[in-house]
């Protein structure tokens, strides 16, 4: 394996991890904060459509990522509604948004396009381009630095660089700030955050709309920065996998980056190389595919420490009587 | 103190559920500017206007059945089993190997060994998230999910590379002998007389469906594990008080639901395919969750609610073959269903507790 | 402002949960500076008054003032803002994070944490010379003690800068050492001019620290005396209703062999904390073993590792069979074949579920058994119904209806379902926790009676329980509990509330 092939799987690891870091930061704040969010998923796929429909509508990228954002939005608020207002499961909520956002997209794009459930497919300035970092052609010569800045670090869509820059950001946001500190009360412990005079409610419903506005980057990524369209079930459980990654990084933001890219880098072999042979035994494809989900079975049970999820996770919030 | 008296508790609030989800899906039909009236005329026609329309409702409706069950039982323990799909894959791949592996003089025998194959391997799948929980205490939902995950790419990579019949294209196994085929309601009708559509996949398995709703009932609140299931679903602590074991009733209720969702696969797999075919429990077993919830875990409520996901299924498949409206109309509707009968569960009983109780006062 | 002037004033509070009416029309008045002591039974409605004062609950009707002022407390927030501080009962911290971390969520001054971490420290610092509330801000709540956690909660309060701290129930978890300390410390806060609420059903802690005193029965206020005034017999009467006659009637008792005989038993629960220290002890058929002890000092661990539901180190004999108790086969159903029953301190959790019917209940750890079983496959409901019915005559259990709920039943009630439960199986050895906590007067009486009636029939009898009073007049032998360990074994007859208290207290 030459340079240029390591250089773009990694490339591409990164491309695929992008979806992935948005989405487990999504769940991040939503689960900090006792909320359980299955329905990544399914916000992902709503975002994807809407801003692959109002993009190719518009003609703009960038109205279209704000209207996946809003419909992603819109999910998250049902998903607030029955788990904060109505104290519902939270698990079968976010099932429940999962199906809808399956349902939903393909019978308004049906509707919408007559495309078999798809949106026409984008180009132009109705996609994220690639942003050329300064010097990047010239660096290309320089022996490893250069392919390296050039290839791996350069050419990614501005989504790609501000789902990096969303890591240490929401680092910050919870574990440096007031609002963080009250957001990992309120999934630990609603009711000290309560009796210390600030609303469960509120903080829960900022969570699920951090939640929700980083789902709706993730999806509009899938559909317009990382393909050029929205297909039926494009998210292909990468909202499931986000999940995986985010319970695998222990429910915190640096492992949730070294989780995406691990994941991302997976994925990109799998779709680089049908069957891989290590030390005589040949993987199958459909290994490579599986071994994200195999790894966070193997987390949750504990073979590789503990992971501990925040104390007040999937309880709704009641006054004890 | 129980507000609700229990009639309403068991057929109102679903009912006021499903009236909701119901109307919210005519929005959504108004909104891609059909109809809804005349949806529901399709429907109702092309699901229950026929015996070919029943026999298709009634096909789905098995299916719906043994995982609506095995949600339930899964339920009734406390326990929230998502992985009913990948139990239904596994559960193919179990009939799949026993209708494959021997030649079966009869179908009787054929069956009740492919049934036994199915549960099994479908208990199986249940198993290990089951043991992980009760011994590492993983938790049960997030495990199931990974596992629909490993189990289609399991069965993709069977039959793919293992399964499929040398010089076929089609990721799918060869087809099961004639004598492995099972009764289908036109044959089984056609000894008395009754004339029933030949196309319609029904079969035996329906009855099947409905002996095991039975045996659930009988097992839930007859026995002295269904007894042992039930408290540990009211109250883990409790059971422990009792001393009931943790980890038996966790690996047990699985054990029986992974068995129930795998046992699906008589009638998709050895009733209608009579193959094993890519992703051939389309979606069933998250039906399932549907179906439990709507049901109230009981199951006669499950027999009902899958009857209407039957109807549901069979009466969009027509929606889509006359009119624009995709199939996944009924995916929607299976959405909001999920969401009314269980998530938003408080959106109708609030309000309805209160209009009990100041009527219960002007009794007073 | 004069030392007189009423600082808050309740007028006609009330509050129902469904159909239980937890407060009647509550009227009350308390002075600046003082500390008032709210006293009542179990359920009497004291926590639910004050959690409508924090703004916990909101009441269905009534009206607050503060310094003559009405004001609406909506949520804890305006409470807070009101200088209204509460140390609950359970304690509301985050238990991963640090003691100063608690101290500012809510109060933080700006968006970043560090500066608010900052200031609360130098504050901390203040507060804890001038209180003698000494905690290190730095340790995690989940390391420290309860003590420790408990000031903690205080500190929360004063850093808000509070000026009428309420406490509810504040001792139930303390050593007597660690609650003579914060009764130091809310006399300190007194003399800074702070009003202190105190709620307690511990008559001696009225007596010792209050200036005024309320009492509340049944979710009204009964009573608003100057302590001084009263004494604890009437403050008993009031909260009561009638004259409290603890003394039941009871023969000598009639010693049989042993019954259950206890060797080296240790505990650690799943913390690392050393729970139980070489416990040894034995009881006797026709014997009642009462077990004391400030809540928190092992009887809990006690219990359940007696029941089989805790595994533990060290061995039990029951009626001459030994059971090691880390073994698989020490559970509660080994248990219960060898006749121990077990009625647990936390009935709605442990000894009932909630949701089954009364009938269903009742098989509850006995549905193995054959005498509910109809055929190789099946549980005889209809046996258990007529068992079931036959119970509640005989243990008057009210409504009359086995197919209700657990739930629906009163406190009393359920307890009754679960005594009946565990009694009718006519049991060698009874072990009974805390058996008449929220249960009313009328029903106590009955209990007790009950569990003597066990005992004349010459079965042995562990009882754990908090209520000294109770221990006494049950009890014919006495061990004391301090710290995990037995600190002394008392004869009932021959001892007194002020040894047993010392023992409690770790002295002995």
């Amino acid at each position: 394996m030459d340079l240029l092939t390591i250089i773009q799987i990694l490339d591409s690891s990164i491309r695929l991890a992008t979806p992935l870091i948005f989405a487990a930061l999504a769940g991040l704040f939503s689960e900090r904060a006792g909320i359980f969010d299955i329905g990544l998923e399914g916000k992902m796929l709503v975002s994807a459509f809407l801003a692959a429909a109002v993009a190719s509508t518009s003609g703009s990228v960038w109205v279209g990522l704000l209207a996946g954002v809003f419909a992603s939005l819109l999910f998250s608020g049902i998903h607030g509604v029955a788990s904060i207002t109505f104290r519902g499961n939270q698990l079968i909520s976010g099932v429940a948004i999962n199906f809808l956002a399956a349902g939903m997209t393909v019978l308004v794009a049906q509707s919408w396009f007559a495309q078999g459930g798809r949106t026409p497919s984008l180009s132009g300035a109705s996609r994220f381009d690639p942003i050329i970092l300064p010097f990047a052609n010239e660096l290309t010569r320089i022996p490893l630095i250069g392919p390296i800045y050039s290839e791996l670090i350069s050419g990614h869509t501005i989504l790609v660089y501000i789902a990096i820059l969303a890591v240490p950001s929401a680092w910050w946001l919870l574990f440096k700030t007031t609002f963080g500190l009250r957001l990992r009360a309120v999934g630990e412990n609603p009711e000290a955050l309560d009796t210390a005079g600030v609303s469960v409610i509120k903080t829960r419903y900022v969570a699920i709309l951090i939640c929700g506005i980083l789902c709706g980057l993730s999806g509009a990524y899938l559909s317009t920065g990382l393909s050029a369209g929205f297909v039926k079930d494009m998210s292909a459980g990468r909202g499931y996998i986000a999940l995986a990654a985010l319970i695998f990084a222990k429910w915190r933001p640096w492992y949730i980056l070294t989780a995406c890219i691990l994941f991302g880098l997976l994925e990109a072999i799998s779709n680089r190389y049908q069957n891989i042979e290590i030390l005589e035994i040949t993987l199958p494809v459909q290994f490579m595919q599986t071994l994200p989900y195999l790894l966070t079975v193997i987390i949750l049970a504990g073979f590789i420490g503990k992971a501990v999820p925040p104390k007040a996770g999937g309880q709704p919030y009641t006054k004890e009587r | 103190m129980d507000v609700l008296p229990k009639w309403a508790e068991v057929v109102l609030i679903p009912l006021i559920s499903l009236a909701l989800s119901f109307l919210i899906s005519a929005i959504v039909i108004i909104a891609i500017g059909e109809n809804p009236l005349s949806a529901l005329q399709i429907m109702v026609d092309g699901a229950l206007g026929s015996t070919y329309g029943w026999g298709y409702t009634l096909y789905y409706t098995t299916n719906f059945i043994f995982t609506g069950l095995a949600v339930s039982v899964a339920f009734h323990a406390k326990m929230f089993n998502i992985g009913g799909e990948g139990q239904a894959l596994l559960g193919g791949l179990g009939v799949a190997v026993i209708c494959l592996a021997f030649e079966w003089p009869h179908w009787s025998l054929a069956l009740i060994a492919a049934s036994f194959g199915a549960m099994i391997f479908g208990a199986f799948w249940a198993l290990i998230p089951a043991y992980l929980q009760a011994t590492r205490g993983s938790h049960i939902v997030i495990t199931t999910i990974m596992f629909n995950f490993i189990a289609a790419s399991v069965l993709n990579y069977l039959l793919v590379n293992v399964l499929r019949p040398e010089g076929s294209m089609d990721p799918a196994t060869r087809k099961f002998s004639e004598a492995a085929h099972l009764p289908t309601l036109h044959e089984m009708f056609s000894i008395i007389g009754i004339p029933f559509s030949k196309a319609a996949p029904v079969n035996i398995s329906f009855l099947i469906a409905i002996v095991a709703c039975i045996l659930v009932w009988l097992l839930i609140w007859h026995t002295r594990l269904g007894y042992e299931i039930r408290t540990f679903g009211h109250s883990e602590e409790a059971a422990q008080y009792a001393g009931i074991s943790t980890t038996k009733i966790i690996l047990t209720s699985m054990i029986i639901s992974g068995g129930l969702a795998g046992l699906m696969a008589i009638n998709n797999v050895m009733g209608e395919a009579e193959r094993l075919v890519m992703n051939a429990a389309e979606g069933a077993g998250f039906i399932g969750i549907a179906v439990a919830l709507m049901g109230r875990s009981h199951p006669v409520g499950v027999f009902l609610a899958a009857l209407l996901f039957g109807f549901l299924y069979q009466g969009g498949a027509e929606l889509a073959l006359w009119t624009s409206i995709p199939r996944d109309l009924i995916i929607v509707i299976q959405a909001l269903v999920i969401l009314f009968t269980g998530a938003l569960d408080n959106l109708v009983r609030i309000p309805l507790e209160k209009i009990f109780v100041s009527f219960q006062k002007k009794v007073d | 402002m004069t030392q007189t002037q009423p600082i808050i004033e309740l007028d006609s509070i009330y509050k129902s949960f469904g159909s239980v009416r937890a407060n009647k029309n509550i009227s009350l008045k308390i002075n600046s500076g003082t500390i008032h002591g709210i006293v009542g039974e179990n359920g009497a409605g004291k926590s639910t008054l004050m959690s409508i004062l924090y703004g916990f609950y909101k009441a269905d009707k009534g009206t607050i003032k503060i310094s003559d002022q009405k004001v609406l407390i909506a949520d804890s927030q305006s409470a807070i803002a009101h200088g209204i501080g509460m140390v609950f009962q359970h304690f509301k911290l985050v238990e991963n994070f640090t003691v100063l971390e608690n101290i500012v969520l809510g109060a933080e001054n700006g968006n970043l944490i560090a500066p608010s971490l900052k200031s609360a420290r130098e504050t901390l610092k203040n507060l804890a010379t001038e209180y003698e509330l000494n905690v290190d801000p730095d340790s995690l709540i989940e390391n420290i003690s309860v003590g420790m956690q408990q000031r903690v909660e205080i500190l929360k309060a004063l850093y808000r800068k509070a000026k009428i701290l309420i406490l509810d129930e504040p001792t139930g978890v303390l050593t007597p050492a660690e609650a003579e300390h914060l009764f130091r410390i809310l006399k300190n806060l007194k003399n800074e001019g702070k009003t202190i609420i105190l709620i307690t059903h511990k008559l001696k802690e009225i007596m010792s620290v209050t200036d005024t005193v309320s009492v509340m029965r049944q979710g009204e206020m009964t009573a608003t005396v100057k302590t001084v005034d009263t004494n604890p017999e009437q403050l008993a009467e009031l909260m009561v209703g009638r004259k409290v006659l603890l003394q039941i009637e009871k023969k000598a008792p009639i010693i049989g062999s042993s019954a259950l005989y206890c060797r080296n038993l240790n505990y650690t629960d799943e913390k690392g904390v050393h729970r139980l220290k070489d416990i040894n002890f034995n009881v006797s058929q026709g014997e009642i073993l009462g077990i004391a002890g400030v809540a928190g000092n092992g009887q809990s661990e006690l219990l359940e590792v007696l029941a089989g539901i805790k595994k533990a180190e060290g061995e039990i004999t029951v009626n001459s069979n030994n059971i090691s108790l880390n073994s698989r086969t020490s559970n509660p159903l080994t248990r219960r074949h060898l006749g121990v029953s077990h009625v647990p301190e936390d009935r709605q959790k442990l000894g009932l579920v909630m949701d089954f019917y009364a009938w269903e209940n009742m098989a509850l750890g006995y549905h193995y058994k054959d005498q509910y079983r109809s055929n190789k496959f099946f549980m005889d409901n209809t046996q258990l119904k007529l068992e079931t019915e036959q119970r509640i005559k005989n243990f008057d259990i009210r409504p009359n209806d086995g197919d209700l709920a657990a739930k629906s039943f009163s406190g009393g009630n359920q307890q009754k379902i679960v005594l009946a439960r565990e009694i009718e199986q006519n049991p060698n050895i009874l072990i009974v926790g805390q058996p008449t906590r929220g249960v009313d007067i009328g029903a106590i009486e009955f209990i007790h009676r009950r569990i003597i009636q066990l005992r004349d029939a010459g079965k042995a009898v562990i009882l754990v329980s908090v209520e000294l009073d109770e221990i006494l007049s049950l009890s014919d032998r006495i061990l004391v509990m301090f710290d995990g360990k037995i600190m002394g074994e008392k004869i009932a007859a021959t001892t007194d509330e002020r040894e047993l208290g010392l023992l409690m207290a770790g002295i002995g």
